[in-house]
């Protein structure tokens, strides 16, 4: 297991309070500012390895810094305190997106980055928890996150413990059928401090959802399962907070965040091949100085 | 050892469910995690007891075993009790990812395995798990062989802190372990002693094994019988003793030849000492219709059938 990084973790907890205790717009100028930081890493892990799923990765990353900055309780020099809230990312392919996260959190050295999908690495291509803090369960295969988060808030239940779980989806991964399963069980028990956010980017590896195999209408399919369904734009930092809130109705949450398969970085915006294609030097370079801006 | 009376008959979800029930009194994090398989998991006393800790999620097996490695995550010990063919077949990849690679606690706990299905045909039937979960790592499996066995690996289970899987008999067996009996990872149950074969067996062929012994030993063959409860990880020492100490060793398991008991003793002979072999269990077929004793006693699973492999390894295959 990675140990953590005392500095970086330090500073998280202070930023992480300042946002929460911010007005949410003013939260949300700090948010954006750690989202292009963290864009930025992940352009470069892509870089160094020349591998990785950098569309998806772009997409999911404002999601991720709210979570982590604006939403969760979480403590990235004990990774395994036992009322941490739960964060699990069902896309595990999006790993580069989370490790870049959990490095800017202080989970474990910005340094490690560099070793992204190296041989003998802790940072595979997909998390892996025995190896890297802040990872909860070890995803990759599509359709797992969803049934462990949904365990995770049983437990919660069961212990009368009022952490909150959260579980981010791919949009495509709404095709395998153990997620919908999820969603029944955690509507049937009722589960209000669990909230699934669906990374809703229109895209998947080889055509657009709607193309591939349709999902709309999504949140009318989420309502019908029971859920409190929250439709925002997933990088407007300020809606994400709002929809990230507790539950209101006494039922799990979904949030359908929109977002755009490479955010931030024009020419892979909301194009099907930069799902996981790898930028020349040339892009990078681009790439960074767009999102230095 | 001591002489075990083997006239009465047991089918082992009951000592499962009342081990499973003794254990959850004293141990709050125990829970119980079925897809609509109260009843034919015997969960209806613990369910009666424990309300709360018994999650069921119906008839999704996917959802199962990632609730329970949710729940497992959180702290809780999660006995998951399915029929075995749609726990293993179903969620095998859960099992894999969820569970063994990650870590996680989980007991999982196949219900009916083999042909307990009898007539409702293939699809219920599971003779493929043991070779399915064999190939998983990190992943232990434990075959018991009676209600005394069943307990004790109940126990074991939840107390290892280690993915498990747990394949709870449901053909009637007599009583076949010795009180005094070990049970432990990599440890066989030596149930007679015997120089000219040994004959390893699991599960609902125990008795049946024994039966074979008995008889082979009024001809004067000496039958070494062991009982193997831990497929994963096997007891590498007795198997090999055996290869070593006897003119070869017949297996013997209500489950697919592929895989399973079988497999891993001829992989663990092959590489250090190989010895002559006759694996007896479902060759690569569909089961046709019939009930369960006769399922056994058609492909070969009965004492004549392990009589008969014994004599055909001693005649070194003539006969």
């Amino acid at each position: 297991m990675l140990p953590s990084d005392p500095d970086v973790s330090a500073r998280y907890r202070d930023t992480a309070a300042r946002i929460r205790a911010a007005d949410t717009d003013a939260a949300a100028v700090e948010l954006r500012r750690i989202a292009r930081e963290v864009r930025r890493s992940i352009v470069r892990m892509i870089d160094r390895a020349q591998m990785g799923h950098i569309g998806g990765d772009l997409s999911v990353t404002d999601i991720l810094v709210t979570c982590f900055w604006g939403a969760l309780s979480l403590d990235p020099r004990q990774p395994a305190w036992p009322e941490r809230d739960r964060f699990i990312l069902s896309k595990g392919h999006c790993a580069a997106a989370l490790y870049s996260t959990l490095a800017h959190a202080g989970f474990f050295h910005s340094a490690e980055l560099d070793t992204f999908m190296a041989p003998m690495s802790a940072l595979n291509g997909h998390p892996n928890k025995i190896k890297v803090p802040g990872v909860e369960t070890n995803t990759g295969a599509l359709g797992h996150g969803f049934p462990v988060a949904t365990g995770c808030a049983i437990a919660a239940r069961l212990a009368g413990q009022t952490w909150r779980t959260v579980v981010v989806l791919g949009d495509g991964e709404m095709q395998e059928g153990s997620n919908w399963e999820a969603a029944m069980t955690a509507s049937h028990y009722g589960l209000a401090s669990l909230t699934a956010v669906v990374d809703r980017n229109r895209l998947q590896q080889g055509a657009r959802t709607e193309e591939t195999k349709r999902l709309e209408p999504l949140a009318d399919k989420w309502r019908s399962f029971g859920w409190e369904v929250r439709e925002v734009d997933g990088h407007d930092h300020a809606a994400l907070l709002r929809a990230l809130g507790p539950s209101t109705a006494g039922q799990p949450v979904a949030v359908i965040a929109n977002t755009i398969k490479g955010k931030g970085v024009s020419f892979m915006e909301d194009r099907v091949e930069w799902h996981h294609k790898v930028p020349t030097r040339e892009q990078v370079d681009l790439a960074l100085a767009e999102l230095a801006a | 050892m001591t002489v075990v009376e083997r006239a009465a008959t047991f089918d082992c979800r009951q000592a499962f469910a009342d081990e499973l029930r003794a254990l959850a009194q004293v141990d709050e994090r125990i829970v119980a995690v079925c897809n609509d398989s109260v009843g034919s998991s015997n969960l209806v006393g613990f369910r009666r007891e424990f309300p709360d800790r018994l999650v069921n999620v119906g008839i999704a097996e996917q959802d199962l075993v990632g609730v329970a490695a949710g729940l497992a995550n959180a702290g809780k010990i999660p006995f998951v009790c399915a029929a075995a063919p749609f726990l293993t077949g179903r969620a095998l990849e859960q099992i894999k990812n969820d569970v063994a690679y990650s870590q996680a606690h989980v007991v999982l706990c196949g219900q009916s395995p083999g042909m307990a299905y009898g007539e409702l045909g293939p699809t219920h039937h599971s003779i493929e798990d043991l070779s399915w979960v064999r190939a998983v790592a990190n992943l232990d499996v434990i075959v018991p062989a009676d209600p005394d066995q069943t307990r004790a690996a109940v126990r074991w289970a939840a107390a290892s802190g280690r993915p498990t899987y747990l394949r709870i008999p449901r053909f009637k067996v007599p009583a076949v372990t010795p009180a005094d009996a070990p049970f432990a990872p990599g440890q066989a149950v030596r149930l007679t002693d015997g120089d000219d074969v040994t004959v390893i067996a699991i599960g609902s062929l125990i008795s049946r094994a024994l039966d074979a012994a008995a008889r082979l030993g009024e001809e004067g063959i000496g039958v070494r019988v062991l009982n193997m409860p831990f497929i994963e990880p096997i007891d590498t020492a007795a198997v090999l003793a055996a290869a070593r100490q006897t003119r070869g060793i017949v297996t013997a398991e209500e489950a697919t030849t592929s895989g399973g008991l079988g497999a891993a003793v001829a992989a663990t002979v092959v590489t250090a000492h190989p010895t002559p072999m006759r694996i007896l269990g479902v060759p690569r077929v569909f089961a046709p219709t019939g009930d369960t004793a006769f399922l056994l006693d058609h492909f070969g699973l009965s004492a004549d059938g392990i009589v008969a492999a014994v004599r055909d390894l001693l005649d070194g295959g003539r006969a």
